[in-house]
């Protein structure tokens, strides 16, 4: 269905509008360039939606988790709809507000921070394999790319604490940087393991080297990568239990305390944009991606057959972002020490440890993932 | 249309590396550099180097240049003591840059850089860039791969033990004591008779 609305725009709309307006010389290079755009536009703007509703869900789970109702007054046309319409009334407020600049601040690093902190986290999608032909940019080396974007990200984050110039902007910047660089080592050797184990950097290659059955799938061989993986995907993201760059009852609201309006909202959407995407690559990694957890089970697998490789992916990336919200929910900030010596005295080596494990796993060729 | 990003990245990659001299605030220069190195990464991709490119960005601009900001933002530089500083040392840096020139020009131009001296990669065995590198450097020039890891590993153990020194300055938390501390440690329960209430 994707593919058949994919080819209608770029034969009806992009093709007549380069052949009409283009010099002939140029055409196949700017026709290519706008099917990409399409293409990008396909990813990004279904990421943004679900980044407004993945806000509304949190506020909704996390008042379910505490006795609450959560939003449930906004709505469309007269009607309550649960709620539904909160994160588009939230966006207006946004855009509505006035982005007020501190005096003292420095100015083009203070405007730049917000889009600096969003853009890797869009970036990092054209990657990510949708289904086994559906992805954006197919290149050999996407798992390596997707850790580099990641580790871009702290630069919205330092500069913002920066720019504000402000003592608790500056000081959620600097617990940032450091709780980051810690937490991106032990994240970058448990996507090493992942590497060993597929024998591959391509994301869609990973998938397809876990098929098989539910038990094929790398969670199972490489579970204490897996939980370091995630645990280190929540630090990276600043989320609870490691919100300490926005620590509100110490330092207010950390790196963004000086920003209003679209501005902040920027940084908001950065950061659920980031755990979407960590959540889509925990499901792309070790949960199999595209694949049907019902593969190999003799009735069930005839059964979903029918069943889009993509609802799958969907569903699996559910799962993890739920657990973003239920983790909020239930653990106390982590003490920032605690934090330090959780990412470089325990994870670093727990993750160095399972390396050398997985290698041998893969070197003598145990099945069933290895044979 | 590689061509237009080729220049575009150029033009990027040489106006924020003359940035970095010129400009006067330390942490702009610090984030020139790092879009400097944005743009050779960038560069580097065209020549099809996906994994020097990607490790460039995750290395350099990931992790180093973090670090490097980190430091730069907690020194307290005055900026004023920079503005006379360009014209008094611009004859010595004319001459290190010099001096530097010369020398990459004898290194490269050696006979130990010319091309004919390393083996060519067999390019026909796969077409991943990283596995093609991983290959030769794993088998062809493991020696010298193996010893710039052990200077690396000096490096580090140098640096940790500069900063492990004891001084009486630094405060620090042992996780066992905090652990097994238990109630009677913390806990004192006084009793002690109920107060009269002043009239």
């Amino acid at each position: 269905m994707l593919e058949t609305l994919f080819h209608l725009i770029s034969q009806y709309i992009l093709l007549p509008l380069t052949l009409l307006i283009i010099p002939v010389n140029y055409q196949t290079e700017v026709m290519i360039f706008l099917q990409t755009a399409v293409k990008i536009l396909a990813i990004v703007i279904p990421v943004l939606i679900t980044v407004a509703y993945f806000t509304y869900a949190e506020r909704k789970v996390i008042g379910f988790i505490q006795g609450r109702i959560g939003p449930n007054r906004v709505g469309f046309f007269g009607f309550r709809l649960w709620g539904l319409g909160q994160p588009i009334a939230d966006a207006v407020k946004l855009i509505v507000k006035e982005i007020v600049i501190p005096l003292n601040a420095n100015r083009s690093l203070f405007i730049i921070a917000p889009i600096l902190s969003l853009a890797p986290a869009l970036a990092a999608w054209a990657v990510i394999p949708f289904d086994d032909t559906k992805v954006l940019a197919d290149i050999n080396a996407g798992l390596l790319y997707v850790l580099a974007l990641t580790s871009l990200a702290v630069y919205g984050v330092i500069i913002a604490g920066w720019a504000s110039n402000s003592k608790y902007a500056f000081l959620g910047a600097m617990r940032s940087a450091a709780q980051i660089v810690a937490y991106e080592i032990a994240m970058g050797f448990a996507l090493v393991g992942v590497l060993i184990a597929a024998g591959s950097l391509n994301l869609g290659e990973i998938v397809n080297a876990q098929s098989g059955s539910a038990i094929h799938w790398f969670w199972l061989p490489l579970l204490p990568l897996f939980v370091i993986y995630f645990i280190s995907g929540v630090a990276e993201t600043n989320r609870a239990p490691f919100d300490v760059a926005e620590g509100e009852s110490e330092i207010v609201a950390g790196f963004h305390v000086e920003y209003s309006g679209m501005a902040f909202s920027v940084f908001f959407m950065a950061e659920y944009a980031n755990m979407i995407l960590i959540a889509v690559l925990s499901a792309l990694l070790f949960f199999g991606g595209w694949l049907s957890p019902f593969q190999g089970v003799t009735f069930l697998e005839d059964f979903f057959s029918w069943v889009p490789g993509m609802f799958w992916l969907l569903a699996k990336t559910s799962v993890f972002m739920f657990l973003f919200l239920w983790f909020r929910a239930t653990f106390p900030r982590y003490r920032y020490d605690q934090i330090m010596r959780l990412g470089w005295k325990v994870f670093i080596p727990i993750t160095i440890v399972w390396l050398i494990v997985i290698s041998v796993l893969v070197v003598a060729n145990i099945p069933p993932w290895f044979s | 249309m590689t061509q237009i990003i080729f220049y575009i990245f150029g033009a990027m990659l040489l106006l924020s590396a003359t940035m970095v001299v010129v400009i006067k605030n330390p942490i702009h220069a610090a984030l020139f550099l790092v879009l400097s190195f944005f743009s050779s990464a960038a560069v580097w991709l065209l020549l099809n180097a996906e994994f020097l490119a990607i490790a460039l960005v995750l290395v350099y601009v990931g992790a180093v240049m973090v670090l490097f900001l980190f430091v730069v933002m907690m020194l307290d530089i005055n900026l004023s003591t920079f503005k006379d500083g360009f014209a008094r040392y611009f004859p010595l840096g004319i001459i290190i840059a010099l001096l530097m020139v010369v020398a990459m020009g004898m290194i490269v131009g050696s006979d130990y850089f010319a091309t004919d001296t390393y083996k060519q990669i067999d390019t026909s065995m796969t077409s991943s860039n990283t596995k093609l590198l991983g290959y030769a450097i794993y088998t062809d020039y493991l020696y010298q791969f193996e010893i710039a890891g052990a200077i690396l590993l000096v490096a580090i153990i140098a640096a940790i033990s500069l900063s492990m020194s004891k001084s009486k300055i630094t405060k620090s938390t042992h996780p066992n004591e905090q652990v097994s501390v238990k109630k009677e440690d913390r806990l004192r329960v006084v009793k002690m008779k109920t107060e009269k209430k002043e009239e």
